[in-house]
């Protein structure tokens, strides 16, 4: 199962991608208390997941022997923007790594059913649902600010 | 007159048994050397010194406003009256500080008098430029939860059918916003369900975070003649402070929790553990009129009361014995105030209290009512009418029918009314105004400088260059010194108006007396500018063609109806009888309608409700198609959301939770409380209250000077040793630099806003005033040279 291994890698490195990038984020718009707090919360949402993830990464091994995830690896936000359109953009690319997240999440669930693998197929949809919440909270807020940043914002 | 209810707050009881009618009792209160003989006449209104919405009359004498007295007819109070009321409600009227005329920055940066026409042309001038330049969403509007119901629905058609601005939300965000929040996400709207006479029907009572015997000090008034009558209810406490409901809790066999700053919503889980676990829930009830019962079952499973006592530093037992009043009640009535609003996890916390009725079926019977209360007279009707940012008859901004309902109304284009994004509340509107992408702010009856969170802040974006100030009230507050145009208001008494309490009650003001100079009331302020703004409707008319308070209100019948705040059925003339009338009030229900949902069908119906839900969590919205495929049909939803801790946990450096609040004899920043002699003579200073073994370990005893610190800010005030519990400190938030007498002596350093954080609540966006960390100095002792006790 070459395949599923290199997506649990995959999801391993995308959650710890996204978790890095939401407290980036945060810290970097702190001015807005509720991005500061909130991205924090999501960041713990990834690094929970990761936890849960660990024996199975260990399970299925660490080293895919394929070279397809280098492909598929998002790098996250180093630095973030300024301003409320900086902002705008910031939630925007967190929205782009949740999707990649979710995604992976949904592959993920599908081998693991093909495998009956119990464990696994419970912390991928239990993931996925988190990972939703993530993404509406990410929309969420962007339609707050974008009116504000499309429009007025300096 | 003897100002007895400054000391004995809550008068003489009045005991009853459980189901029959409380006791009526007259209260009033003339200033010194007018006798009632003396009494002109009696105009017919309701106090506004705190959300009770007791019915009064003002006495008028020689064109002055110079006493209340309370009508004994009305279904709120029954004649009483708290010290607020009685001394509080006239003596500001006639204070020689009152804004009489129009002021204006010059160009030395100082306020000057003006008249009205330079000032509104100032407004007008520059409100014209930014539309030019920048749109709408350079116009900000912070309104309060004191004006009427008529000034909040004008000011809503001006903001959103006239300029198109977002940016609109009422310092109910600082106060109610967590109601109304939890009220839509259990129930589909706002609206309280239970009503005051559930006190006399209810055999248990929950008081979570409501301080109510200083709060509201007759509906406390209320619950003591149910104590100390035949079969009094049993009483849970939920306060970090051991105050007068903690007491009452103990006499009655109930049981008070003081749970640690910051952890209502595992305390509440707890108790909703136990409930399931004991069988305490009305299984047939829940399964055919709630939606969610599995997922609130897997949340609280771990909440056990031993998991609770960790977190929370309260006893298991006392959890088990809290949950054994509600789960063995017949009739549960909850009250829910500041305690939960402006602390950690707020919209959660509060919908845990919902749970609680849900799971036992306990809503719209007598005595089964919740109440989630408002802190301020006219909070409600901010809400209806829209000034905070909500469309008019809480109808849902996601909704386009609903848009469409208003775009027809008032004859403009949907695309005119802001509905394309959530409304701005206050605390984002402060950052737009931060950056001048604001680039006017309108404030009316309220004083940010001292009321909203992290001060220095606030101050500095009032006194900035980046954004145009305009404040109206009736004195020259803390933030109207910062403004640009300050406008003279007429207040309570001074203008006709009608505002809806905490149990949907509506009441008529009727103007008593002129007022001073050349004051103006809200809603002329408002039509003034509409007016001078030309605002049209899509056919070139005028957008808004009342021109007094009664065709307002007749403007209001009309945007109500249908809605759950239904208001077709009321007239002035209606409300000019012996008591208030609870809506809605329409054709079905012509006396009005003392309990909502009392058929278990609640206001969730997609095309009906005014939210579809957030995530209690995050505060991400829930779509249109995903409440729809859950099919709420009038179900209740039992929303949930497991503990986290709070945002600021006390450190090495601050090792204290810092916690403000407010006392009996003030309201607010005390612009009408600290201008009444025996209010100001009972309170006339800041203070902070710590608990004994805290004060001993610092060496402090009661009236020393302390420094209270947090990453923020400080303030120096003196120590009283009192009820709050181990590990906090308790700050009144009445005071700020303005003292009535102009010498106290910590004028300089006593606002407790100082010291709070800018963070709110995902869901409410009411920020969270109740827990930070800090540190507490001892500075000096009690007595130094030249300082009175």
């Amino acid at each position: 199962m070459p395949h599923l291994a290199t997506y649990v890698g995959l999801a391993d490195r995308s959650e710890q991608t996204l978790a890095a990038s939401l407290r980036a984020v945060g810290a970097g718009h702190a001015r807005q208390a509720d991005v500061f707090h909130t991205c924090n919360t999501l960041a713990t949402m990834c690094d929970e997941h990761r936890r849960r993830l660990a024996p199975v990464v260990e399970r299925y091994g660490e080293e895919p022997d394929v070279d397809e995830p280098e492909r598929l690896h998002a790098d996250g936000l180093g630095a973030v923007r300024e301003g409320e359109i900086g902002l705008l953009r910031d939630l925007q690319d967190l929205h782009v790594l949740a999707t990649l997240v979710q995604t992976t999440w949904t592959v993920i669930a599908q081998g693991a059913q093909g495998l009956r693998d119990h464990e696994l197929l419970e912390i991928a949809l239990a993931s996925n649902e988190e990972t939703s919440r993530q993404l509406s909270w990410l929309n969420t807020r962007m339609k707050m600010a974008a009116p504000q940043a499309l429009i007025v914002a300096p | 007159m003897t100002t007895e209810r400054i000391t004995d707050v809550w008068g003489s009881r009045t005991p009853h048994g459980q189901a029959t009618k409380w006791p009526d009792r007259v209260d009033s209160y003339l200033e010194d050397g007018v006798t009632s003989s003396d009494v002109d006449r009696w105009v017919q209104s309701a106090c506004v010194l705190c959300s009770n919405g007791c019915g009064l009359d003002i006495a008028v004498k020689d064109g002055r406003m110079v006493g209340v007295r309370g009508r004994e007819g009305d279904r709120v109070n029954h004649g009483r009256l708290g010290p607020k009321g009685l001394y509080g409600s006239t003596p500001w009227a006639h204070a020689e500080d009152r804004l009489t005329t129009p002021l204006i920055r010059n160009s030395d940066g100082e306020l000057e008098e003006t008249d009205w026409d330079t000032a509104m042309l100032a407004i007008v001038a520059r409100s014209k430029q930014l539309l030019e330049e920048k749109g709408p969403l350079s116009h900000g509007f912070y309104t309060s939860g004191q004006l009427f119901l008529e000034e909040y629905y004008t000011l809503a058609v001006l903001g959103k059918a006239g300029l198109g601005t977002p940016h609109m939300d009422g310092n109910t965000r600082l106060c109610t916003a967590t109601a109304a929040a939890a009220l839509k996400e259990s129930f589909g709207a706002d609206g309280q369900p239970g009503s005051y006479a559930d006190i006399e029907a209810c055999d248990a009572m929950l008081l979570v975070g409501h301080n109510m015997p200083e709060t509201q000090t007759v509906l406390w008034a209320r619950v003591l003649d149910r104590v100390e009558g035949d079969d009094p209810p049993r009483i849970v406490c939920i306060d970090p402070r051991r105050t007068e409901v903690a007491r009452a809790a103990e006499r009655t066999g109930g049981v008070h929790l003081a749970p640690r700053v910051g952890t209502n919503l595992a305390l509440l889980n707890g108790l909703a553990q136990q409930l399931l676990e004991h069988g305490w829930i009305d299984e047939d009830w829940v399964a055919e009129h709630t939606l969610g019962l599995d997922e609130l079952r897997e949340t609280v499973a771990s909440s056990t009361p031993e998991t609770v006592a960790e977190t929370c530093d309260v006893d298991a037992d006392d959890v088990r014995r809290a949950a054994r009043v509600i789960g063995e009640s017949n009739a549960l009535l909850s009250t829910v105030l500041q305690g939960v609003y402006q602390s950690h996890q707020a919209t959660a916390a509060a919908c845990a209290v919902n749970n609680l009725h849900l799971l036992r079926g306990m809503i719209g019977r007598p005595g089964c009512g919740i109440l989630q209360m408002n802190g301020q007279p006219t909070a409600q009707n901010n809400r209806e009418c829209g000034a905070d940012g909500d469309l008019p008859g809480f109808r849902n901004w996601d909704n386009p029918e609903h848009v469409r309902q208003l775009a027809q109304l008032w004859n403009v284009e949907e695309m005119t009314i802001p509905h394309w994004a959530p409304p701005t509340h206050a605390m984002q509107i402060f950052s737009y105004a931060e950056t001048g992408s604001i680039g006017l702010l309108w404030i009316s009856a309220t004083n940010p400088a001292v009321s909203m969170p992290e001060s220095a802040r606030i101050r500095r974006i009032l006194g900035g260059d980046q954004c145009f100030v305009v404040v109206q009230d009736l004195f020259l507050t803390e933030t109207a010194e910062l403004a640009d145009v300050v406008l003279p208001a007429a207040g309570w008494g001074e203008k006709t108006g009608c505002f809806t309490n905490a149990d949907r009650t509506v009441h008529l003001s009727e103007k008593a007396v002129e007022p001073p100079g050349d004051a103006r009331s809200d809603l002329d302020i408002f039509l003034a500018y509409a007016d001078a703004m030309r605002f049209a409707d899509k056919d070139g008319n005028p957008l808004i063609t009342w021109r007094g308070p009664e065709d307002a209100f007749a403007a209001w019948r009309a945007a109500s109806k249908g809605r759950p705040c239904d208001y077709s059925g009321l007239s002035y003339d209606r409300l000019r009888g012996p008591s208030g009338l609870q809506w809605p009030v329409d054709e079905g229900h012509p006396d009005g309608t003392e309990r909502l949902y009392t058929d278990g069908v609640f206001s969730t119906d997609t095309d009906y409700c005014e939210t579809y839900g957030h995530d209690l969590l995050t505060g991400g919205t829930v779509t249109e198609q995903e409440h729809r495929a859950a099919t709420p049909n009038g179900r209740a939803f039992l929303r949930t959301a497991a503990y986290t801790p709070p945002h600021e946990e006390p450190s090495d450096d601050y090792p204290l939770l810092y916690t403000t609040g407010r006392t009996v004899h003030h309201f607010h920043t005390r612009t009408k409380t600290g201008r009444s002699r025996p209010l100001d003579d009972a309170a006339p200073d800041a203070w902070v209250e710590l608990s004994a073994p805290d004060a001993e370990r610092l060496g402090v005893t009661e009236g020393d000077w302390v420094r209270v610190e947090s990453p923020r800010g400080a303030i120096e005030v003196r120590a009283r040793i009192g009820p709050v519990v181990e590990g906090a400190v308790f700050a009144p938030f009445h005071y700020g630099r303005w003292d009535p007498t102009g010498s106290a002596p910590d004028a300089e350093h006593r606002q407790a806003n100082e010291l709070t954080m800018t963070i709110w609540d995902p869901v409410s966006k009411q920020p969270c005033f109740k827990t930070a960390a800090c540190r507490v100095t001892r500075t000096r002792a009690a007595q130094s040279a030249g300082e009175e006790s």
